[in-house]
């Protein structure tokens, strides 16, 4: 079926800061190391998780679409077992799926003899003796064995000026700006099995960065995604935006919703922002997918009530009076689940506990119920409600 | 908590635009969006990226005394402003910025003639040939850059020997009921009357009368050039002169001039006057326009096979309007006609940019994306709403480039000829 479909968004969202890996389910509150065995206690023991709108099948289906659609950028991995890859930091985390920049950081499946962490000096945000020291601390869950992780820093063949995200990543894609780097980091290779260099490895034409220096470091090489920019998500979110594109989709960036018009229980028409007026798009069906704090999609006025401002729904979270956050700047933070609450199709509910609209859907971090940070669910949550809600209007446009 | 800035939250805001653009420094997270996606800072070390030069910079500019030059190099594609999921309007906090540096530098003989392009076209006019001729001898391009700084490639337009002005008052009008007021800008009236002319064509096929007042010059190089003072005179003159037309749709065929009256003039120069709130309420792009038509069932849809392939490129100055692709959603009408969406954001031109000597190998090295995907799919032509950038890419690529509008009247008139390349 040929469907209408056009985005509207402020900015650019959250993808191009996360990682660019699919996390499901890492913590659940323990480790998690199959989401597919853990998924039905975790909603069990969390009825009003969002996950619930899809339903395993529903987060399985959402991995496979994502799998295909972003196909170029060679995603691997499912609910089966988690993966574990190394942090900017040196921590081992969980996550489902890699793209194929990452695969080799798996620890779980790939038994690394020895990892060279392969660093810029200079560049600021990667930092490879901290990184190895870290991980030659860490165990992967799964056995005993402990990975052995050395770091090195080699000299930027180019000018000082390069030393930022956006431009390391152009410049890699120049072969003779690689062959330069990979000539300085093979003389500290040694017994290593693996490098591990910041997620920098070009942005439209990783595929060849990232095939050209496996090949001249005879290793696997992979990336570790660390502060924003995320090349990886911005992979991604090119990735998903040229989908769009070619479906014949239409996105309007740079402009935001302010308001919808509803008319016998249905939402009829938004109302967006251009450069000099509001117009209205008539629709027979919207997704609010606004985001969680940071996107604006909820917010918190200074006396503590929770909004959320595009439509006023209700905000389902720490009420005021009610402490919001927790001293402990990794534990439990309340707010963290502060969102909408929706029937079991993912339609937001009024005040009354009833679907404010017939045909309004929400998906992604504003809904109620998830601690992304916590579960590490993020990608998660948006990718299996988004395919979940959409599925729930093609179905019902029928 | 989240501080986003929402421009057009209120009618009040309207009022108060220029001081608005800079109080939305305060929402930046730092989160990087804008500098992953700005074409120039990629491009060239001299733009160390928007968020830096722009909201982070900004907290230590007071008055007059800038903290950097780098905000020279931002080319004001507000493709940042865009991206920035905060509301934060970067690239308007820059063009402010820039004006301020130049009010202390001074703006060098060059940038004020780039600046001025209706005074290039009427001193050209009277010997349009001989202007021509000079603008495409080597020579004299080379005497051009050592002495002035204009990049002996650049693409220079042709001057027209005669003014779409002057063939507007000799056109009779339509007898149509409704009527709409054209602002044709600069370009169509001394470089290319004969867009100006199928502008005017369409719109009457739809049974509307075309009015041309006399307008003059938006502005907007001249802001872009950082000279504020004389760029707001000269839009104030201008909304006047649109306002007194008629109470009716003002329509634009260059889309960045569209811009300016839309949202620029307000948001950038700070430009406070009613007569030109008036008219940028009512100031349509031409395939907006067109789509609103279409949208209410009153386009004309009796066109004929267009049998080309072509590839449509939205510039930057187009994108910031907010609606779309209007082009794309009006051409899609036309029988036989294919129609590639370029998925490139900028072509590096930006206005009077990419002429400038120290710029140009930047604003090239910005736009190669483009011009390679143009290379690789071979279009019958290529579309663009914008005029200096159908020119850069026209000179990079060697392709026709066109205005959209260009397809939609040869549609309308029956097929025809495929565009031929310029020059
Ligand atoms: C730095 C960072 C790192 C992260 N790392 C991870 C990670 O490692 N693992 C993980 O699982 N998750 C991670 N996440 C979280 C994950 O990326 C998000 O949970 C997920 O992307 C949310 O997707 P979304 O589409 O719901 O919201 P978003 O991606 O935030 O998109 C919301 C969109 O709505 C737009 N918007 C808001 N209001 C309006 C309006 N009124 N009109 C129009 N548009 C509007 C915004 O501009 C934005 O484009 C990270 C997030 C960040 C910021």
């Amino acid at each position: 079926m040929k469907v209408d479909a056009l985005v509207i968004a402020t900015g650019e969202g959250s993808l191009p800061l996360a990682t660019g890996t699919i996390d499901v389910l890492g913590y659940s509150p323990g480790l998690v190391s199959s989401p597919f065995e853990a998924l039905p206690t975790f909603l069990h023991a969390n009825p009003e998780h969002p996950y619930r709108i899809a339903g395993i099948d529903g987060v399985e289906h959402a991995l496979a679409w994502l799998a295909e659609t972003a196909e170029s950028l060679g995603y691997q991995g499912g609910l089966v077992r988690n993966r574990w890859v190394p942090t900017v930091l040196g921590g081992l985390r969980p996550t489902s799926m890699l793209p194929r920049s990452m695969v080799s950081a798996d620890l779980h499946a790939n038994a690394h003899a020895e990892i060279v962490v392969a660093g810029i000096r200079g560049y600021r945000d990667f930092h490879p003796a901290l990184l190895a020291a870290n991980l030659s601390l860490a165990t992967p869950p799964s056995g005993g064995r402990t990975i052995r992780a050395r770091a090195t820093e080699v000299e930027w063949p180019g000018n000082s000026s390069d030393l930022v995200p956006f431009r390391l990543a152009r410049r890699l894609e120049e072969a003779a700006v690689r062959r330069e780097i990979a000539n300085r980091i093979r003389p500290s290779l040694g017994g290593a099995t693996a490098v591990a260099m910041p997620a920098l490895l070009g942005r439209e034409r990783w595929d060849e960065v990232h095939r050209d220096l496996e090949g001249r470091l005879e290793r696997d090489v992979f990336e570790v995604p660390g502060l924003p920019p995320s090349l990886p998500g911005l992979r991604l979110s090119d990735c998903l935006r040229r989908a769009l594109r070619r479906a014949g989709g239409r996105l309007l960036l740079g402009s935001s919703a302010v308001s919808a018009t509803r008319v016998d229980g249905e939402v009829r028409s938004v109302t967006v922002t251009q450069a000099a007026r509001h117009t209205e798009v008539k629709a027979g069906f919207v997704i609010l997918a606004t985001g969680g704090f940071a996107a604006g999609g909820i917010a918190r006025d200074r006396d503590g009530t929770l909004r959320e401002p595009l439509l006023g729904l209700p905000v389902h979270g720490p009420q005021v009076g009610a402490e919001p956050t927790s001293p402990r700047f990794l534990g439990s933070q309340p707010l963290d689940r502060a969102g909408v609450r929706t029937d079991p199709t993912g339609r937001p509910l009024d005040t009354a506990g009833e679907p404010w609209a017939r045909n309004l859907y929400a998906a992604g971090a504003v809904l109620a119920g998830a601690v992304p940070w916590r579960e590490k669910s993020g990608e998660g949550v948006a990718l299996a409600t988004a395919w979940a809600v959409t599925g729930a209007i093609l179905g019902g446009a029928q | 908590m989240s501080a986003r800035v929402d421009p057009m939250g209120s009618s009040d805001h309207l009022e108060s635009g220029a001081a608005l653009v800079r109080s939305s420094l305060d929402a930046c997270i730092k989160c990087t969006i804008c500098e992953s996606a700005c074409p120039f800072a990629v491009a060239t070390p001299l733009f160390p990226g928007p968020k830096t030069v722009g909201p982070q910079a900004e907290r230590f500019r007071s008055g007059l005394s800038s903290a950097d030059w780098s905000v020279d190099y931002c080319s004001g594609c507000g493709i940042c402003s865009r991206v920035c999921p905060q509301g934060v309007r970067i690239a308007e906090i820059n063009a402010q910025a820039r004006a301020r540096l130049k009010e202390r530098t001074g703006i060098p003989l060059r940038d004020q003639l780039l600046a001025r392009p209706d005074v290039m076209g009427r001193l050209g006019q009277p010997v349009a040939p001989l202007f021509n001729r000079a603008v495409e001898t080597p020579a004299v391009r080379t005497i051009m850059e050592r002495t002035l700084g204009i990049h002996r490639s650049a693409a220079i337009p042709r001057v027209s020997p005669r003014t779409f002005q002057s063939w507007s008052r000799r056109h009779p009008p339509a007898p149509g009921p409704d009527r709409v007021v054209y602002f044709h800008g600069c370009s169509v009236n001394h470089f290319e009357p004969r867009l100006g002319r199928m502008v005017v064509a369409v719109l009457e096929h739809q049974g509307l009368r075309v009015d041309v007042p006399e307008q003059g010059c938006c502005g907007l190089p001249l802001q872009s050039n950082g000279n504020f003072p004389a760029a707001r005179r000269y839009l104030t003159r201008l909304a006047h002169r649109l306002a007194a037309a008629a109470d009716v749709s003002v329509i634009a065929s260059s889309t960045s001039c569209g811009l300016m009256l839309k949202r620029e003039g307000r948001e950038i120069l700070g430009v406070d006057d009613p007569a030109l709130a008036d008219v940028s309420r009512r100031t349509w792009d031409i395939f907006e326009f067109l789509r609103d038509l279409h949208e209410r069932g009153l386009l004309r849809t009796d066109l004929q096979p267009v049998d080309l392939c072509v590839a449509y490129h939205a510039p930057c100055q187009q994108q910031n309007h907010l609606m779309g692709k209007p082009a794309i959603d009006i051409l899609s009408l036309v029988p036989g006609l294919r129609i590639i969406e370029l998925e490139r954001d900028c072509c590096g031109v930006a206005g009077t940019y990419g002429l400038k000597r120290e710029k140009h190998d930047i604003s090239m090295s910005v736009g190669e994306d483009l011009f390679h995907d143009i290379r690789g799919l071979e279009p019958d032509a290529v579309l663009c709403d914008s005029e200096t950038c159908r020119w850069q890419i026209a000179k990079a690529t060697g392709y026709p480039v066109v205005h959209p509008v260009e397809i939609l009247h040869r549609a309308y008139s029956g097929g025809g000829r495929p565009p031929r390349a310029r020059g």
